[in-house]
């Protein structure tokens, strides 16, 4: 069983993921897709008349029982499958980070850019507030994110879905290595 | 052909709570491998996007080629749901969103690191400052909704 403490390779995470796609077509007819579960919850929390949340989000409850299940797999996976090492990172992401203060790998997010202390500076307020609010703003706007476009999209060969693909990545690329430099010199 | 960001309602599961659970469990599932995949590492997309791993490549990709192989085979073996539906797919209908939108969603994820699943894969590791993440990406998503009719699409 030691196998599953170690960090998998990524072709057998990669299965197991894509696995995902059938798994939810087999158990209802459900296409996998996790970014609408944000329009689920503001349809249910704060609809404010405006029509894009004017439907019957109950009838889509399946999408955030599986997203609460993602939360507590997380939870799950953390404490119990996981040896707690740091993850081993190129050496030139490393160095080039260090530059802006960021030393450790220790964690899946580096607590001087996300954590609660963070948001007290500006580079934080950045990352987390402007950071967040493009997630959630970009992958409704393009009706889907890496699960429903790039992983649901392309397994049924839709083309929309290579094009939003395509954008995810062009707009990562642009963003980490021409503005983020920027952001990253923000007080802290 | 359903309208473009309407919900599909496709299935005619009953009401009841209990049904959701595999819901739940399948969530699980899918959220201890974000964790093993380390596909939710803010360093993992840092290295995506200056091209120095191959690893994210690697995982979305050989998770595309099953989803892809297991469309197929259900498409070619008629395979049914555990109730005995036929699986249908809908298509995606394009429009100018998938472009604005998807380089939008572009720089948040170089930002955060992290997309939806891994948002809520993040809390859950214990990093429960993501749910400020999580939050503000709630409020990306209602303002989409606010000014969709006035966005190009």
């Amino acid at each position: 069983m030691e196998w599953i403490l170690q960090p998998w390779p990524w072709y057998v995470a990669g299965l197991l993921i894509g696995l995902t796609v059938p798994l939810l077509l087999i158990l209802g007819n459900k296409a996998f897709g996790i970014s609408s579960s944000l329009r689920h919850i503001c349809a249910a929390c704060l609809p404010a008349n405006i029509p894009f949340f004017r439907y019957d989000w109950k009838r889509e409850r399946w999408n955030l029982f599986f997203t609460a299940g993602v939360l507590l797999g997380g939870a799950i996976a953390v404490r119990f499958l996981t040896t707690g090492e740091s993850i081993v990172v190129d050496p030139r992401l490393m160095q080039e980070l260090s530059a802006y203060g960021i030393k450790s790998t220790q964690g899946l997010v580096p607590s001087e850019l996300v954590s609660w202390e963070a948001l007290l500076h500006p580079r934080g307020v950045v990352m987390m507030v402007a950071g967040g609010f493009l997630v959630g703003f970009g992958t409704r706007y393009a009706g889907g994110c890496t699960s429903g476009h790039s992983i649901m999209g392309l397994s049924n060969l839709q083309w929309p879905s290579l094009v939003a693909t395509c954008c995810f990545m062009a707009g990562g690329f642009f963003m980490a290595n021409v503005i983020l430099p920027y952001i990253l010199q923000l007080s802290h | 052909m359903l309208h473009i960001n309407t919900p599909t309602h496709s299935s005619k599961e009953s009401d009841s709570y209990p049904s959701f659970l595999k819901y739940l469990l399948a969530g699980i599932l899918f959220g201890i491998l974000l964790v093993k995949a380390e596909v939710i590492s803010w360093f993992r997309i840092q290295e995506m996007f200056r091209l120095q791993s191959f690893h994210m490549f690697g995982v979305i990709g050989t998770a595309v080629v099953t989803g892809l192989v297991s469309i197929r085979l259900i498409k070619r073996f008629n395979v049914k749901t555990i109730e005995g539906e036929p699986i249908r797919i809908e298509d995606k209908k394009f429009n100018k969103g998938h472009i604005y939108g998807g380089l939008l969603f572009g720089f948040g994820w170089a930002v955060t690191g992290a997309c939806p699943g891994p948002l809520f894969a993040l809390i859950g590791s214990g990093a429960t400052a993501v749910g400020v993440v999580l939050l503000s990406a709630l409020l990306g998503t209602w303002t989409y909704g606010l000014l969709r009719e006035k966005l190009p699409h």
